[in-house]
Parts: C-alpha cells; sequence; structure tokens
C-alpha cells in the first residue's frame, strides 16, 4: 500500500465523516437557526409554567426566536421565573406579552411572545411584565364538565 | 562518493568513535542479574572483549547467554556489577544517553524481527530515516550498498513475508549495519537454518566485522560453525563462566564440560536428566498418591 | 478448618490486588504513551497511515449498520408512535437516540471489535517477533513510533465514525419513515431539528465518541503491548481487548450521561 493511496483514502475518509457531522449540526439539529454566542437575556414571571423544559423555545408570530435558558422559582411572591435567551437579531418593544403555549394538543410547551406597540425596547437582562400562565389540560377539562354539569340540568328545568 | 563524505559529517561516524581509553570495547565485572531474587540468571560474569574481534557466548539453552547480550544492549540492567561499553556504565545511563550509546550498535535477532509491515528497502532505511537527515537520494544509495553486501539487492521491494529464513536473516544483517555500527550483536544467528544459508550468514558475519572494523558479538550454541569464524569463546553454564579460550584452545580443550559440548554428547557435567526426585521415590510417590 | 474460607479470601485479594496492580501499569503506560505524543504528531505521516487502518478499513461495518439501527429504529419507533398519533415525532425518536446514546455507543463498540483487536493483535504480534525490542535496539522507542500513532489514530477516527453512524441512521430512518411508510417529510425533518440541539445533544454525542474512542485505543495499545510474547498470550490479549473496551464503552456511556442530561 503505497503512501498517495493511503492519503486519498485518509482524506476521504475524514471528509465523509465532517461531512457527516456537518449533517447533523444543520439537517438534524438547530445550529442554523439559533447560535447561542448572539443572543441577550430576558426574563419572564409565571403563576404556573406547566410543562415548560429549558431549552423549549420561544416563538414569535410562529418563529424561533430564542430558547429557555433557566427556570428557577421565586420564594418571595411564589412564582416561576424563566429565563430566556433571544436572539440578538430581534428587539421587543416593553410591552411584550409571553405567554406559555402547547403546540398540539399533546404537543412541547413554548414560549410565545405577542408583540405589544411600545416604542421603548427591551434590554439585555429586563423583564417582561405582562404574562399568561400555561394553560393545564386538566383544568380546562374539569371546568368544562363542570360547566356542562350546571348547563345540563337547565334545559330539563326549561320543559 | 559524495554518501561517504556526507557519512564523515554525520556525528555518528564520525571522531566521536575513536576517543574512548580502553583497548577493550566491552567489559563486564562480575555481572550478577536476577528477575527476582530467588532464582539468580548470571552469578558473576566477567568477560573483556576487545576492539576488532569477534567473539562467541556459548552455552546450553537457558544458561543466560542472552541474558548476557540484552545486558549489553542496556535493555536490562544489571542486578550487581557492571556493564561497560564503549567506555560507558551502560546501567547507570539515562534513556537519552542509552539510546545515543544504542546508535552505534547493531543487533541481530534470532528470527531477524525485520518489521513486517515494511518492504526489505524501507526496513534497511528505517535507522537512517530516524537518526539522521539524509535525503531520499543518499538512502537509497546507502541502502543498495547494505543490501549488496549481503547479496540481496535484487530484494530490495520484497516484502519480509516473501523471503525465506536465510534471506530474512541477511536483510536483518543489512539493517543491523546501517549505521556501520561500533558494535555488533548477534542472537543466535545460525538458528534454523540450512546448511548453505548457515555457511553464508558465518561468512558474512565475519567479513562484515573486519570491513567495517566492529566487534562482534555473538550468542550461539552452533559450536562447529562458530569454532570456524570467531577469535575467540566464552562457555557459559549456570549463570557462571566455565571455560574460555580460542577456538584451537577449545578444540584440544580436556575440560570435560567443553569436551561435551564440543563433540555433543548427551551426558556428562550436563546431566540428561533434569534435577529431579529418585526415580523410585516418583513412581511409588504415584502409586501411593 | 479456617483453611477453605481464608485461601478464598486469599484468592480474593490476590485478585484485587492483581487488578489494581494493572489498572496502575496501564495509566503509567498512558502518560508514556501521551509524553512520547511528539514524533506522532509532528511526524504526522505516521498517524494519517494508522488512521487508514483504523478508520477507513472500519467504513463498511459503519455504514452498514448505521444504516440499519436507523431502519430498524424507523419501523419499531413508527409501530409505537403511531398509536398515541404522534408519528411524526419519528424524526425526533430516530435522531435523538442516535446522536445521544447509539450512534457513539454502538459505533464504539464496532470500532473496539474491529479497530481495536487489530491493533492490539498487530503490536501483540510485534512484541512476539521482537520487532519492539529490535526497533529499541535501534535506539528508536517504540511507544513513540508504534504505539502512540496508532492511539492518536483512534482518538481522531472515533469521532468521525461515530457522526458517520449518527447520520446514516438518520437517514435509514428517513427512508423507513418516509419513503417506506409515508409519514410526512416537513414534518419529520421540523420536529427534529426543534427537538435537537446542537450544544446540548450533537456535541455532547461528539464528546462521547472522543472519549469512548480514547478508551478503546487506551486499552488496545495496552493489551497489544503488555501481551505475553506468544501466539496463545496474543490472542488472549485481543479478546480482553473486546471485552474490556465494550465494557469501558457502556461505564463511561452511563457515567457521561448522567452528567450530561440530568435534569432535561
Amino acid at each position: 500500500m503505497n503512501r498517495a493511496v493511503i492519503d486519498l483514502w485518509v482524506g476521504i475518509f475524514v471528509a465523509i465523516g465532517l461531512g457527516a457531522l456537518v449533517f447533523l449540526a444543520l439537517k438534524v439539529g438547530n445550529l442554523a437557526s439559533v447560535s447561542a454566542d448572539d443572543s441577550y437575556d430576558l426574563s419572564a414571571k409565571f403563576d404556573n409554567i406547566g410543562g415548560l423544559k429549558i431549552r423549549a423555545p420561544v416563538k414569535s408570530a410562529g418563529v424561533v426566536v430564542g430558547r429557555v435558558s433557566d427556570i428557577s422559582f421565586d420564594p418571595a411572591n411564589y412564582q416561576a421565573v424563566v429565563v430566556m435567551k433571544v436572539d440578538a437579531r430581534f428587539k421587543f418593544p416593553t410591552d411584550t406579552f409571553a405567554t406559555i403555549n402547547t403546540s398540539g394538543l399533546l404537543g412541547e410547551q413554548y414560549i410565545g411572545f405577542e408583540v405589544g406597540g411600545d416604542p421603548d425596547l427591551l434590554k439585555a437582562g429586563d423583564t417582561i411584565k405582562k404574562t399568561q400562565s400555561a394553560v393545564v389540560l386538566e383544568k380546562l377539562i374539569s371546568q368544562f364538565m363542570f360547566n356542562k354539569a350546571s348547563e345540563s340540568p337547565a334545559p330539563a328545568a326549561a320543559k | 562518493m559524495p554518501a561517504i563524505v556526507a557519512l564523515l559529517e554525520c556525528p555518528i561516524f564520525g571522531v566521536e568513535a575513536v576517543r574512548v581509553p580502553s583497548q577493550y570495547l566491552v567489559e563486564l565485572r562480575n555481572v550478577v542479574f536476577a528477575y527476582d531474587a530467588t532464582r539468580p540468571v548470571l552469578k558473576g560474569i566477567d568477560m573483556a572483549i576487545p576492539r576488532g574481534r569477534v567473539v562467541a557466548i556459548m552455552g546450553g539453552s537457558g544458561c543466560g547467554k542472552t541474558t548476557t547480550m540484552r545486558l549489553i544492549g542496556g535493555q536490562l540492567k544489571a542486578t550487581s556489577g557492571e556493564v561497560i561499553v564503549a567506555g560507558e556504565s551502560v546501567s547507570q545511563l539515562d534513556d537519552r544517553a542509552l539510546y545515543m550509546l544504542r546508535r552505534r550498535m547493531g543487533m541481530l535477532f534470532q528470527f531477524g524481527a525485520l518489521f513486517t509491515d515494511m518492504s526489505v528497502f524501507d526496513n534497511v532505511a528505517f535507522q537512517m530515516r530516524e537518526h539522521t537527515d539524509l535525503g531520499p537520494d543518499l538512502i537509497n544509495d546507502l541502502v543498495m550498498m547494505k543490501l549488496n553486501a549481503v547479496g540481496l539487492r535484487g530484494a530490495a521491494q520484497l516484502m519480509p513475508s516473501e523471503l525465506s529464513g536465510g534471506m530474512a536473516r541477511r536483510v536483518a544483517l543489512a539493517r543491523a549495519i546501517a549505521l556501520d555500527p561500533l558494535l555488533m550483536m548477534y542472537d543466535e544467528p545460525f538458528a534454523g537454518l540450512d546448511p548453505i544459508s548457515l555457511g553464508v550468514i558465518g561468512q558474512l558475519i565475519r567479513r562484515l566485522n573486519d570491513a567495517l572494523g566492529a566487534t562482534s558479538i555473538i550468542v550461539t550454541h552452533d559450536v562447529q560453525e562458530s569454532l570456524q569464524i570467531v577469535d575467540y569463546i566464552y562457555f557459559v553454564s549456570e549463570g557462571r563462566i566455565v571455560a574460555e579460550g580460542s577456538p584451537e584452545d577449545i578444540r584440544a580443550s580436556r575440560d570435560p564440560w567443553v569436551h561435551q559440548f564440543v563433540w555433543a554428547e548427551s551426558d556428562g557435567p550436563v546431566p540428561f536428566q533434569f534435577p529431579s526426585a529418585p526415580y523410585r521415590q516418583d513412581l511409588l510417590g504415584a502409586a501411593h498418591a | 478448618m479456617l483453611d477453605a474460607p481464608v485461601r478464598v479470601l486469599r484468592k480474593l485479594g490476590a485478585g484485587v490486588v492483581d487488578r489494581i496492580w494493572r489498572l496502575g501499569f496501564a495509566a503509567r503506560f498512558l502518560v508514556a504513551v501521551l509524553m512520547y505524543s511528539g514524533t506522532a504528531l509532528r511526524r504526522f505521516q505516521l498517524t494519517v497511515r494508522e488512521i487508514y487502518f483504523t478508520g477507513v478499513l472500519s467504513l463498511i461495518i459503519i455504514v452498514v449498520s448505521g444504516l440499519f439501527v436507523g431502519m430498524v429504529l424507523g419501523l419499531q419507533g413508527y409501530d409505537t408512535l403511531q398509536r398515541y398519533g404522534s408519528s411524526e415525532a419519528l424524526g425526533v425518536l430516530v435522531s435523538l437516540s442516535l446522536v445521544r446514546e447509539l450512534g457513539p455507543v454502538v459505533s464504539g463498540l464496532l470500532f473496539a471489535s474491529r479497530a481495536g483487536s487489530a491493533i492490539t493483535a498487530e503490536i501483540g504480534l510485534m512484541k512476539t517477533t521482537e520487532q519492539l525490542s529490535a526497533m529499541e535496539m535501534m535506539a528508536v522507542n517504540p511507544i513513540a513510533r508504534v504505539v502512540a500513532p496508532r492511539f492518536w489514530a483512534g482518538v481522531i477516527s472515533m469521532p468521525l465514525l461515530a457522526a458517520l453512524f449518527s447520520a446514516l441512521g438518520v437517514f435509514g430512518g428517513y427512508l423507513v419513515g418516509v419513503v417506506l411508510i409515508g409519514v410526512d417529510n416537513g414534518s419529520f425533518w421540523s420536529q427534529m431539528q426543534s427537538a435537537v440541539d446542537f450544544r446540548q445533544d450533537i456535541l455532547n454525542g461528539v464528546i462521547k465518541s472522543v472519549v469512548f474512542g480514547a478508551a478503546v485505543s487506551w486499552i488496545a495499545v495496552f493489551e497489544g503491548y503488555d501481551a505475553v510474547p506468544t501466539a496463545e498470550g496474543v490472542s488472549g490479549a485481543t479478546t480482553r481487548t473486546v471485552v474490556t473496551s465494550s465494557l469501558a464503552i457502556l461505564a463511561l456511556d452511563f457515567v457521561l450521561t448522567a452528567f450530561m442530561f440530568r435534569g432535561v
């Protein structure tokens, strides 16, 4: 086996291996969408975060603009504090409304930004004032059942 | 011709080799060696090997002759006593100094120990590429000179697996002399060779030694071949030197041990039986158990 | 009367002391390999040559098994996911299990049996045929010239092989899930992309494979260098390489996983 042939094969091997890595990074992973280096932190307080997890996406108008980087509990007012890393390219007004949504009925939870009209923009480290907690499915269902239950006798009484 | 000029400029071959005081290249002074404390392999060996000579160390299998060679090469360190090669005490050298010393030694291993993943050419060129900055043209010339000396210039591009035992030994010889060593060591150079190859190797050892002005040590148990080519012989048995002398002395020796060895008698001072309990006791003992 | 238990305890003690002694010896050997790595990295051609033997010659087995593991994951994953009506999550399942676990672990196991055993056998045979001694007598350090290039070749090859394994596995999952069964192409990829994080998943997978590569190469070169120089000794060392490095991969994987994916 002479040197030129070995060099060629090792070159092919390394190229294929690096190609596979690039494929994983760009096509399988999310390297292309959010780079961790260029971001700023925002935080928000929620009464209930439901099943939100670290690394859950932050979306505005359905587009991923950041990731949840930390979740902690604030013992002073019994709220959850969520820290998000938001892509530095995107700025949001101070009256942005942060809600916890669910993608589909059983899908993962994410934070949605609904943008207000304030001319001032949120800076790194700011806290979003207006938030809406996660919709807890069990609560919703029991509410619905309760309403149905209280509704159903009424038509009967009307008869 | 440019090859030789470059060789002389190279520090390994030049002046450095000459400034050693003693007339002996290799000296062993009361050398004791043991792998573990209970079984000493060498029990006090004294040897003095003058420059330019071919010396054989002979003895039965397992008597410590290969160990002696490894002590000289610095692969083992003496438990006590001194091994002096070219004026330097081998067991006291650090790794770097030992490697510098080894550059001036060549060793032929029992079955050649050629690098199986390299061609004959690359095997011989190995040390030149590792230790010198010689260019490819010069290396080519030198390798061809070495291969020519052992008569295998035509086999340069073969792989070791394509060589016969005798040819492999000759290639290994060419590799061992690649850097024109001061001291050549041969570990069982005649083992497993047909009579023709055996004669060829024997003659090569003698001729190369004289041509290079080197000193050679041969470890072997092949008496007849060695008696023809060496200047001096040491007989080792059970870790001690039991006899020494020139080939004439040895042939004429009355010593029963030497006699047994030279004439290949099966019983004598070296008993046929491995040390054991009386025969009767072993047989009856087994019946009782 | 106490003879039997004492003998058992003594045997146990001897076994443990022996193991620990060997581990210490292996650790010192690793230090020596790292210390003498200068040659392997300065004369990189030596290492490139070994990458050919460890990496390039392992390509076929990695490609084929990666593809098949991905295809099986696709089939089995679809079977389970469709019961919950979330067959679109197939891409997530296939890719996460591959980049986090199966890629590094399975390719590590294959690497140990394909390349690791070959390294051990080669070094062991070089020792048996006195090639290492010959090299030492030629004032060339066999650890620098023979062992270190093989070690580094393993460390370099392994992450590339693991990445290739994962990539082909994802492709195999795609073949079965999207092409064969008919999961929606768009949601297969988009769900995968939103679930797989570069830092958290892919990079950690690469780190795992580098660690496995180093562990397997270390075990392989050590067993080869330490082999008893007989035919039996070399075959025993080769077996030990495969067994020890497989166990090491599984144990290391557990430890690394516990550190990397805790609380996620």
